[in-house]
């Protein structure tokens, strides 16, 4: 039995996808040690939606986004944004990491998180001016946190912290926003205000990917969804990728009955 | 004469000394304010450490090749070629095995320091060995430095503090947060080795001052002691620069006036010193200044406690409550109210109602957070919220 070869045809069309896609994997393997964490990933991410990546705990959610970022080295795959090199692009795409990943009892204040977003605009030895305050600043009100610009970072409560990385990532002035589990252990008013912002970077054209663990909220927030459990599950539209069928192969047993009542 | 030393009048070559402990010991600290943020500040022990072999090959090579072993410059530079490899073999068998950092530390400063004391052993039985004096690059020494020699430490300290302004912004957000350092495609691994490069020039430009035992203080302590002074990278590391460079400049000056005391501990106790005292007196992270607070919490949590308890008419058992009310005035020695206590009783229970019912209204969710039990609302809401709220209380007849 022979096994047909990609058409030139399919191929092209491949390419047309990538290139209108701001992010997008093939071929995705990375592997901490000698188990994989995500395997052979294909992943295309639309323009101006907002797609949430679900899927349980140990999936490779977090990883997948580390990879398509060039912090994590995978073993194969290859990863373009507007289907170009990765490496072209990164002045258009923000990242906010997981919070808990660093020590926030460091020597801080929340305005010098912030302009930590800047970094590319000022580079080694570029004098801070008052233009790059005003963005930071501007950014900081975009979240909610005004008049929070001279507090000790650690004197923030989780919510206020994810605000801050929030407020790090918008000074990028990106064009595609990728965000670790940004709702994880936050209060309802700063989740409110996270969608918010994030909404609002959707009306401005932007793309917007994000981890999420609250199966509950995923069809009132995002229009898209990628459901992962170490392979892709599914692709597509909330209407029609985030069904129970779906769900139950990428959470197996794992699918709380009450978990399902978000379907509706 | 310890006056002397301090006030740089024990001549030329002295004064010379002592300020280029200074300048080293300010680099040392900047340098090392980037090693303890980053968490890093053990990996200097082990360059320092892996200097020693290089010491003594250097030595050997340079009477070989019919010159003078004791020549600062060969022996520096045989110091950093070793130290480069000991600092290579900790970020190998720290990225390359399963071994953590930690473990790899450990075995190559040990296994590098013992090569280095197998060389040194050799050397001193060696005819030219004698009066080497090598054993000085152990914990430093200011006798019999050259002129030339303070030259090398003083320049060698002015560019790594150059290095250090120029590199901070990168070496900051690696030390914060390197996943989203690595995010904007900026090469962690490259920074920290640029980090770890500066501690080693540190290391081999004061290996003769300090020696390469208690160097690693130097890179620390200032550091250490600077964060509990302030709140922000820059500041700290200006502080660690000031920190290190007054312990270099007071154990130089010491030291010079004493030459049988090796100037590596003098500089490391003043340093010691330094810290001891920021450790004590610092405001906010101090120890006096934590105890005072968390003595002034304690206080406010009693009374609380206590005058709500008096509100109610609940018996109160706790001595400390007791003694801290009848200090305030509150109540008399037999454990009877006085009128201040009633009428303070009196406010601290509706103000307690008045946070039970904000709690239950959802419109008050974002107030309802800073709820601890201890803020009076008045300091929450606005005069015209609290009376909407008063209004809602009314009614129900709980005043």
């Amino acid at each position: 039995m022979s096994v047909e070869l990609v058409t030139t045809e399919a191929n092209r069309e491949d390419r047309d996808a990538l290139a209108a896609s701001p992010l997008a994997v093939r071929g995705l393997t990375v592997s901490y040690g000698e188990k994989p964490a995500v395997f052979s990933l294909d992943a295309t991410f639309e323009q101006g939606a907002m797609t949430a990546i679900i899927g349980p705990n140990g999936a490779g959610k977090s990883t997948m986004l580390k990879a398509a970022l060039g912090i994590v080295k995978p073993v194969s795959g290859q990863v373009t944004a507007w289907g170009e090199d990765l490496e072209e692009m990164r002045a258009r795409i923000a990242y906010v990491p997981q919070r808990a990943t660093v020590d926030w009892d460091f020597p801080a204040r929340v305005l010098d998180v912030v302009m930590m977003g800047q970094y590319r605009k000022l580079g080694l030895l570029g004098r801070v001016k008052t233009k790059h305050m005003q963005t930071a600043l501007h950014c900081l009100e975009r979240v909610g946190m005004d008049g929070f610009a001279d507090r000790q970072i650690g004197q923030l409560s989780g919510g206020q912290q994810q605000r801050v990385f929030l407020a790090r990532a918008l000074a990028q002035d990106a064009e595609l926003y990728l965000l670790d589990e940004p709702f994880a252990g936050v209060d309802a008013a700063t989740e409110t205000a996270i969608i918010s912002v994030l909404k609002d970077l959707r009306g401005l054209e932007k793309t917007v990917v994000a981890v999420h663990h609250d199966l509950s909220t995923v069809a009132e927030y995002f229009d898209r969804v990628f459901i992962i459990s170490t392979s892709k599950v599914a692709e597509g539209a909330v209407a029609d990728a985030f069904t129970q069928s779906n769900l139950q192969k990428a959470y197996g047993g794992r699918l709380a009955t009450a978990q399902m009542g978000a379907l509706g | 004469m310890i006056w002397d030393a301090l006030t740089l009048q024990l001549g030329y070559n002295a004064t010379l000394v002592t300020i280029g402990a200074a300048l080293l010991g300010m680099a040392a600290g900047a340098t090392g304010t980037f090693l303890f943020l980053g968490k890093r500040a053990l990996v200097s022990d082990a360059i320092s450490h892996a200097t020693l072999p290089g010491v003594a090959l250097a030595f050997v090579v340079m009477v070989a090749l019919g010159g003078d072993g004791r020549a600062l410059p060969g022996l520096l530079v045989g110091s950093a070629l070793s130290a480069a490899v000991g600092l290579l073999c900790v970020s190998a068998l720290t990225n390359r095995t399963r071994l953590s950092e930690d473990a790899a530390i450990g075995a190559v400063l040990s296994v590098f320091f013992g090569f280095g004391i197998v060389l040194l052993t050799v050397i001193q039985s060696m005819n030219s060995g004698r009066q080497a004096g090598l054993e000085s690059f152990l914990l430093g020494s200011t006798a019999g430095m050259l002129w030339q020699d303070a030259m090398v430490i003083a320049s060698g300290g002015a560019i790594v503090l150059l290095l250090v302004a120029a590199f901070r912004r990168p070496m900051t957000m690696v030390a914060f947060d390197r996943v989203f350092a690595a995010s904007l495609a900026m090469n962690v691994p490259r920074v920290e080795l640029a980090m770890m490069g500066l501690a080693l020039a540190i290391t081999v430009v004061g290996l003769k001052v300090v020696g390469l035992i208690l160097i690693v203080a130097l890179l620390i302590i200032p550091a250490v002691a600077a964060r509990f002074w302030t709140d922000r990278v820059g500041h700290v590391v200006i502080s660690a620069g000031l920190i290190g460079a007054v312990s270099g400049y007071a154990g130089a000056a010491v030291s010079a006036t004493a030459p049988a005391l090796p100037t590596g501990p003098i500089i490391v106790l003043v340093a010691f010193a330094l810290f001891i005292l920021s450790l004590l007196t610092a405001p906010n992270r101090g120890v006096f200044a934590v105890v005072l607070r968390h003595r002034r919490f304690r206080a406010r949590v009693h009374v609380r406690q206590g005058l709500l308890a008096l509100a109610q008419g609940q018996p109160i058992y706790e001595g400390l409550t007791l003694r801290l009310m009848r200090r305030r005035g509150l109540i008399r020695a037999d454990g009877v109210a006085t009128e201040l206590g009633r009428t303070q009783a009196g406010k601290a229970l509706r103000d307690e109602r008045r946070w039970q019912l904000l709690r239950s209204d959802p419109a008050y969710e974002e107030a309802a957070a800073s709820y601890d039990g201890l803020t009076p609302l008045d300091d929450v809401l606005t005069p015209d919220q609290l009376g909407a709220l008063d209004r809602e209380l009314q009614p129900k007849g709980v005043f």
